[in-house]
């Protein structure tokens, strides 16, 4: 079951910040959304999601067009983890992860909700408020919810804003334990080195558009860094693979 | 929430209702109290049976309703500053039914009521269309204070105005609340939109839940949440609606009941609904308890004694609410 963008222009409120973009997202692709600000990374996601309508062009989603699935079927199809990760109220961790499964009877919702924070590292925070947590603590919390909604497409805007180093690993290691297990992961990210040693696949949106799209090595060459995100860079090879270093251009 | 909470919350209510019951203005004796219990059309009897039962039922069930309406429009709105009164539901519902009365309808049946429904719905709209359009929780709030006041303003033209000069007492009962010299007449025709208003928020629960993610999340979560979100602003206004007709503009209730219940409920706006409604219920019957044992040449105004109440407790959750939205 792929996403498939086509010729897509959309952008909040009228504007036109997508501005022709086509793409596929196959089942157990890791695909890391990569671009300056105000490329057009969040919209890309919601407009694919239909939480924005499309100017012109088309999404399909399980085989239909966005705007055209039922609520139930389309959080069947996708789950997404907003880059908003103001909470309303305090509720429990363990009932903020429950709600990435309102479809299943409760005593289910909460063990697989219990089972989601055990992977995000939160065992023993079932209980807790998640606005007492630390930020890092809920932002984990979130995505737990995400993955308790067993979609076969799971959208993240920015799923490592704000997190500690270990847990920007542990989140991208769970999201590609699910692109392992067949489901299609995109996320956006702001780290160009943390998305080159994760993601299977990046494309990078300039201006609206799609600037480059294929294997991180093909595509964060030093022209498309200097002219993308003005930043001289290049793969040095090392034990641990490669690894991307970048620096401002001069 | 846990069986000791609903035991409390439940005890509570019998307690207030029956303290409505037998504590009033006129005080009597052990003895009348038995003769109102063995024969009810005793004087003794009419005072307990048909002024105060009422009357002590009405603030309940308009307590309940108002408790019910703030508990689902502070879910909806994701905001724990959000009522029908502040929000200025309660002041067009009073508006409408302002209209209808200058209008010389009151003597057709339900039209009062159809008047404070139709200003709650237009409100409750109007309301819910700012909300979308303005994220800032404070922006919300700011926008149903001068609603409100509009709405109180315009009432209060349209009394003096009226072709039928209205005393002004009858103008501060619409504007501060009461319901003195009720009948049971009256509270049917309340009880039918607040059932109605009340089942329509019960079923958005689920959606008001879901709300605490935020609205994107909400949208993708599979629940129908259009149907949800609309459900919860018509049940809240059918339920002000109902009780401004029925009792005037009582305010503070729908804020207070809410935060009194939230821990309870495990912070869940869906699950907070019914205790909420409990809260509502208790808090209203003894503050119309109060307006009436209360030592006073002329009777207090039930809006009276719960501002009195509410409005320090509006500014403390304010306080509160502002460190949590500049974290």
């Amino acid at each position: 079951m792929s996403w498939v963008f086509t010729d897509v222009h959309a952008g909040p409120a009228g504007r036109a910040v997508l501005k022709g973009v086509s793409l596929t997202v196959a089942p157990g692709e890791m695909v890391g959304v990569l671009g300056p600000n105000g490329a057009g990374k969040t919209t890309l996601l919601r407009a694919g999601l239909g939480l924005l309508p499309l100017q012109a062009g088309q999404v399909q989603l399980a085989d239909k067009p966005i705007a055209e699935l039922k609520p139930a079927m389309r959080a069947r199809a996708a789950g997404y983890l907003p880059q908003e990760r103001r909470v309303g109220w305090n509720l429990a961790a363990l009932r903020i992860a429950e709600l990435g499964a309102p479809d299943l009877p409760e005593g289910q919702a909460q063990a697989l909700a219990a089972a989601c924070l055990a992977r995000v590292g939160l065992e023993g925070f079932e209980g807790r408020g998640v606005l007492d947590l630390s930020g890092g603590e809920r932002a984990r919390v979130l995505l737990a919810r995400l993955l308790a909604t067993r979609a076969p497409l799971l959208v993240a805007d920015e799923p490592t804003a704000g997190l500690d180093p270990d847990a920007q690993f542990l989140a991208l290691d769970l999201l590609a334990q699910e692109a392992a297990r067949g489901a299609g992961v995109v996320l956006t990210l702001h780290d160009l080195a943390l998305a080159a040693r994760v993601c299977s696949r990046l494309v990078v949106l300039h201006d609206g558009r799609v600037a480059a799209d294929g294997a991180p090595r093909e595509v964060l060459t030093p022209a498309t860094l200097r002219t993308v995100f003005g930043l001289d860079g290049a793969f040095i090879d090392t034990e641990d693979g490669p690894v991307l270093v970048t620096r401002r251009a001069p | 929430m846990s069986r000791t909470a609903t035991l409390l919350l439940g005890g509570l209510l019998i307690l207030v209702l029956l303290a409505g019951l037998l504590l009033g203005e006129t005080t009597l004796t052990p003895a009348q109290y038995g003769q109102a219990f063995a024969h009810p059309g005793s004087p003794a009897g009419e005072v307990l049976w048909t002024i105060r039962l009422p009357r002590a039922l009405m603030a309940a069930l308009i307590g309940g309703g108002l408790g019910l309406a703030g508990a689902a429009l502070q879910g909806l709105l994701r905001n724990p500053l959000a009522d029908p009164g502040v929000l200025g539901v309660s002041a067009f519902a009073g508006l409408g039914a302002a209209l209808t009365i200058a209008l010389g309808l009151s003597a057709v049946t339900g039209a009062v009521e159809a008047g404070a429904l139709v200003g709650a719905l237009a409100a409750g709209l109007l309301v819910s269309g700012l909300a979308a359009r303005f994220r800032e929780p404070e922006a919300l709030i700011l926008l149903g204070v001068s609603l409100s006041s509009l709405g109180g303003a315009l009432t209060a033209l349209i009394f003096n105005f009226s072709p039928s000069p209205v005393a002004t007492a009858e103008v501060m009962n619409w504007l501060l609340g009461s319901v003195a010299n009720r009948d049971f007449g009256d509270i049917l025709r309340a009880l039918v939109p607040m059932t109605l208003g009340a089942g329509l928020c019960l079923w958005s629960a689920r959606g008001l839940t879901m709300l605490t993610l935020g609205e994107e999340t909400a949208a993708l979560s599979g629940l129908p949440m259009a149907s949800l979100r609309t459900a919860a602003v018509a049940g809240a206004a059918l339920m002000t609606g109902a009780a401004v007709a029925a009792a005037g503009v009582v305010g503070f209730v729908g804020l207070a009941a809410p935060h009194l219940v939230r821990r309870l409920s495990g912070d869940d706006p869906g699950k907070l609904l019914i205790p909420s409604a409990v809260a509502g219920a208790i808090l209203l019957t003894a503050a119309d308890l109060i307006s009436r044992v209360l030592p006073s040449e002329q009777e207090l105004k039930l809006g009276v004694v719960t501002a009195l109440v509410g409005a320090p407790l509006f500014a403390l959750v304010a306080w509160r609410a502002s460190r949590s939205w500049r974290a």
